[in-house]
C-alpha cells in the first residue's frame, strides 16, 4: 500500500511540467477530435457521391430500358388460301417453308384498307407491319398445317418505327421531314387503333432471339448465351490454372531469380491492355492453332490468359493469410506438404481465392476490346448451341446495337446493358453463396 | 486411466523400433555437436544432450537462447523455414533423424508436437483428433477410429468434458480445453516423443496445473521434452532440465539439482532471477 502511495498521487499533485503537459494534451484532443470528425465526413461525402453516380447511372440505364421491355403488335384476321400457300395440295414442308406467306399477309392488311390503291401508299402501308410477320405465320402453318384454308386471327410485330410512334418516342407533332413515319402512316395507324387491332404487350422476343438488323425481331438471347459459354470456358481454364500456380508459387517454389522474375512478370501480365490479350488470341489460337472464329471457346481462353495474373494474385494473398500455426499444426502430427495445403490450407484460403475470381469474372464478363480482335464483333443471328457456335457476347452486343442508326435499337441497348448488369449480379450472388458456403465461422 | 489403454492405440506403427515403455534409462533422443543456422546467423552452437525415454526433460533459458530452435531440430520442423540449417547429429532410438532415408513425415509421425499458441483446426472436436490417424492411414474402421480417438481425449483428460460434443468446433473450446485438444492431436498418433513448446504460456494458472498434471501422466508412455519459460514449471514437471543461454547449452541435468545447487554461475543467475 505505502509502495503504491506515490503513483496514485502522482498526477494529483504533480509538478508544472505535469500540469502543462496535461493541458497540451486536453488542447490537442480537441484537434485530433476534429481530425477525426471531418475524416467522418470525407468518407460519408465520397460514399454519398458514389451512391448518387450509381443511382443515375441505373435509373438512366432502367429509364431508358423499360421501353424495350414491350412491342407493339397488331392482331390481324388472316385468311389462309391454299392456292396461295400450297396450290398442290402435297402439304410437303419444302412447299411450307417457301410459300409466299408475304403475299397472305398483305392481301389481309390491304383488305382492312380499301381506300389506299396507289402502289406507293400501299407500299407504304405494308412497311407499317414488321418483316418478321412473314415468319411467324409460316411457322404457325409448318406447326398445324390444317389450318390452310382457315380463317386465323394473328398477332404479328408491327414494324419498328410504329412501335416508336406508338410509345411516343417518334412526335407526332413534329415536322414530317424529320421522322421516320409519314403522316399517312400516323392515320393509318391511328385507324388500326381505333378498331382496336394495336395491342401493347411484353416483348418476348427480346429475351428469345438472336440479333437481327430489324430491331423488333432483335434479341439478347444469343449474346447472353454466347457470354455465357464463354464465361464457361473462362472459368474452367482460368480458375484451376490460376489455383495450381498460386499453390505452387506460394508453397512449394523456392525463392530464386526465376520463381522472382515470374512474380514480377505476373504483375506485369495484370496490367497489360486487354487488347493485347485479343491480339495474341488471334496470333496463337486462330492463326496457329486454327481454331475457329467469332467462337465463344477463343474468345474463352483469351478472356482466361486476361483473368490468370488476377486470380492468381488473390489466391496467393488468400494462401498467405492462412495462419502458419494451422500449417505447423498440420505439419507436426506428420502431414505431407500436399496433405496440409490439400485439407488445410486451401479450404481456409477458398473464400479469398472465390472473391478473386469472381472479381476477374467479373472484369472478364464487361469485357469487349480483346474480344473484337477474335471475331467475337460478327453480326451472328443464331443463338449459339455450344462453345464452338458462332457467338457475341453481352457487352460487343451493346457495342453493337449501340452503333445501330435506328431509334428502336436505343432502348434495346439499354435493355441490353440492364441484362449484362443482371448477369453481374446472379454472378456475385453465387460468389457470395459459394463463399459462404466455404467459410468456416468457428 | 485403465490399464488396457495403451494397446488400443496402435504401437508399431511408429516404425520398428521397439516398445520403450520398459527401457526407463534407455536414450531415446540423442543430439551430438548440434549447430543450426539461420541464414548466416548461427542459433544454436555445439549442442550434446541425451533425452532419455520416459523422462519429462525441460529446456529453459531466456528468450532467444536457442531452446525452441533446439526443440523444433528433434522433429524437423525446422525443414519448413527455407533459410534454416542443421549440423550434427540427432539420433532417435540411435537412427540419425536428418539422415538421407529418414522420411519426415514418419519422423514426425514418431516425434508429435504441441505449441505455444492452441492451434486446432477448423473442424469438430472428432475430426481434430481423428486427423493424424487418418493421414496415417492406422485405421480404416470407423469403430476403431472412434476407440483411437476416445483413447486419446482420456490421456489428454479431455473425454469426460467433451465426450457429448465431439461434432462441435474444436475452436469452441476454452484455451486450456483447446490445449488439452492439441495434446489429445498428438497422442492419438501414438508418437514416441512428444515435444511441447511452451505448451501453457498462453493459459491461466487453473488449466496450466491441469497441463502440468497431464504431463505427468503422460510420461508413463512418452518422453518428453518441453520448453518454457516458467522455472517454477520445470521444477514441478520434469525431471531433467537443460539450461541453454545465448545459443549454447550451459547446463543440463537432473531437475532437483539444478535448481538446488548448479554448477554454472550463469544457470545460478538465471533461476535466482539476476538474468532472463
Amino acid at each position: 500500500m505505502t509502495d503504491a502511495a506515490p503513483i496514485m498521487n502522482g498526477p494529483a499533485n504533480g509538478s508544472l511540467a505535469t500540469r502543462n503537459s496535461n493541458d497540451a494534451v486536453s488542447r490537442g484532443l480537441k484537434r485530433r477530435y476534429a481530425a477525426e470528425r471531418r475524416f467522418k465526413a470525407y468518407g460519408i461525402l465520397a460514399i454519398a457521391f458514389a451512391m448518387g453516380m450509381l443511382g443515375l447511372l441505373f435509373t438512366t440505364i432502367v429509364s431508358k430500358a423499360i421501353p424495350a421491355f414491350t412491342q407493339t403488335m397488331i392482331n390481324l384476321e388472316i385468311t389462309l388460301y391454299p392456292q396461295d400457300i400450297d396450290p398442290a395440295g402435297t402439304r410437303e414442308r419444302q412447299t411450307l417453308s417457301s410459300a409466299n406467306y408475304r403475299k397472305v399477309i398483305r392481301q389481309a392488311f390491304y383488305d382492312l384498307f380499301p381506300d389506299v390503291t396507289s402502289r406507293r401508299d400501299r407500299r407504304e402501308l405494308f412497311d407499317m407491319i414488321s418483316p418478321g410477320a412473314v415468319y411467324e405465320i409460316r411457322d404457325m402453318v409448318m406447326a398445324n398445317p390444317n389450318l390452310i384454308g382457315e380463317r386465323v386471327v394473328v398477332q404479328m410485330p408491327m414494324s419498328d418505327d410504329i412501335d416508336q410512334l406508338n410509345k411516343g418516342q417518334i412526335r407526332k407533332d413534329s415536322p414530317e421531314t424529320e421522322r421516320r413515319v409519314k403522316d399517312k402512316q400516323i392515320a393509318w395507324f391511328e385507324r388500326l387503333e381505333n378498331r382496336g387491332l394495336v395491342e401493347t404487350v411484353f416483348n418476348t422476343t427480346f429475351f428469345t432471339a438472336g440479333d437481327s438488323r430489324e430491331p423488333e425481331l432483335a434479341g439478347i438471347f444469343g449474346a447472353a448465351m454466347g457470354s455465357l459459354f464463354t464465361m464457361l470456358v473462362t472459368l474452367l481454364v482460368s480458375f484451376p490454372l490460376a489455383v495450381a500456380s498460386a499453390i505452387y508459387l506460394e508453397e512449394f517454389a523456392p525463392v530464386n531469380k526465376w520463381t522472382q522474375t515470374i512474380e514480377v512478370n505476373i504483375n506485369n501480365l495484370a496490367a497489360v491492355p486487354s487488347i493485347v490479350f485479343g491480339l495474341l488470341g488471334l496470333a496463337v489460337f486462330i492463326n496457329f492453332f486454327g481454331m475457329p472464329r467469332s467462337a465463344p471457346v477463343v474468345g474463352g481462353l483469351v478472356l482466361a490468359l486476361m483473368t490468370l495474373p488476377t486470380i492468381i494474385i488473390a489466391a496467393r494473398s488468400a494462401l498467405k493469410s492462412v495462419p502458419p500455426s494451422i500449417r505447423e499444426a498440420a505439419y507436426g502430427l506428420g502431414a505431407s506438404p500436399l496433405q496440409v495445403i490439400t485439407h488445410h490450407v486451401l479450404p481456409l484460403a477458398m473464400p479469398g481465392i472465390l472473391t478473386g475470381t469472381i472479381i476477374g469474372m467479373a472484369q472478364a464478363l464487361g469485357e469487349t476490346a480483346p474480344l473484337l480482335m477474335i471475331g467475337m464483333v460478327a453480326f451472328i443471328v443464331d443463338v449459339p448451341h455450344g462453345a464452338l457456335d458462332p457467338a457475341t457476347v453481352l457487352p460487343v452486343q451493346i457495342y453493337l446495337w449501340a452503333d445501330s442508326p435506328e431509334r428502336a435499337f436505343v432502348e434495346r441497348t439499354s435493355a441490353a446493358i440492364c441484362v449484362l448488369l443482371a448477369f453481374l449480379v446472379i454472378m456475385n450472388v453465387g460468389a457470395v453463396f459459394l463463399r459462404k458456403r466455404f467459410e468456416r465461422k468457428w | 486411466m485403465t490399464p488396457d489403454m495403451n494397446q488400443s492405440i496402435p504401437q508399431d506403427t511408429a516404425g520398428d523400433s521397439p516398445v520403450t515403455q520398459s527401457q526407463a534409462d534407455a536414450v531415446k533422443l540423442k543430439a551430438r555437436n548440434v549447430k543450426v543456422f539461420y541464414g548466416e546467423k548461427q542459433a544454436l552452437f555445439d549442442v550434446n544432450l541425451d533425452i532419455k525415454a520416459n523422462e519429462v526433460t525441460s529446456l529453459i533459458g531466456p528468450s532467444g537462447c536457442g531452446k525452441s530452435t533446439f526443440l523444433r531440430s528433434l522433429n524437423r520442423m525446422n525443414d519448413t523455414i527455407d533459410i534454416c540449417r542443421v549440423e550434427g547429429e540427432i539420433s532417435l532410438d540411435g537412427q540419425d533423424i536428418y539422415d538421407k532415408n529418414i522420411d519426415v513425415v514418419h519422423l514426425r509421425a514418431r516425434v508429435g508436437m504441441v505449441f505455444q499458441k492452441p492451434n486446432p483446426f477448423p473442424k469438430s472436436i472428432f475430426d481434430n483428433v481423428a486427423y493424424g490417424p487418418r493421414i496415417h492411414g492406422l485405421t480404416n474402421s470407423n469403430s476403431e477410429l472412434e476407440g483411437i480417438v476416445q483413447t486419446a481425449l482420456e490421456k489428454a483428460g479431455l473425454w469426460n468434458e467433451v465426450k457429448d460434443r465431439l461434432d462441435q468446433p474444436g475452436t469452441g473450446l476454452s484455451g486450456g480445453q483447446q490445449q488439452r485438444l492439441c495434446i489429445a492431436r498428438a497422442v492419438a498418433v501414438s508418437p514416441e516423443v512428444i515435444l511441447m513448446d511452451e505448451p501453457c504460456s498462453a493459459l491461466d494458472p487453473i488449466a496450466t496445473a491441469k497441463i502440468e498434471e497431464l504431463i505427468d501422466e503422460l510420461r508413463e508412455n512418452f518422453t518428453i521434452v518441453i520448453v518454457t519459460h516458467s522455472m517454477q514449471q520445470a521444477a514441478r514437471v520434469s525431471q531433467r532440465t537443460a539450461f541453454f543461454h545465448l545459443g549454447y547449452l550451459v547446463e543440463e541435468d537432473d531437475t532437483e539439482k539444478m535448481f538446488t545447487n548448479p554448477t554454472d554461475e550463469r544457470t545460478q543467475g538465471y533461476i535466482t532471477g539476476r538474468f532472463g
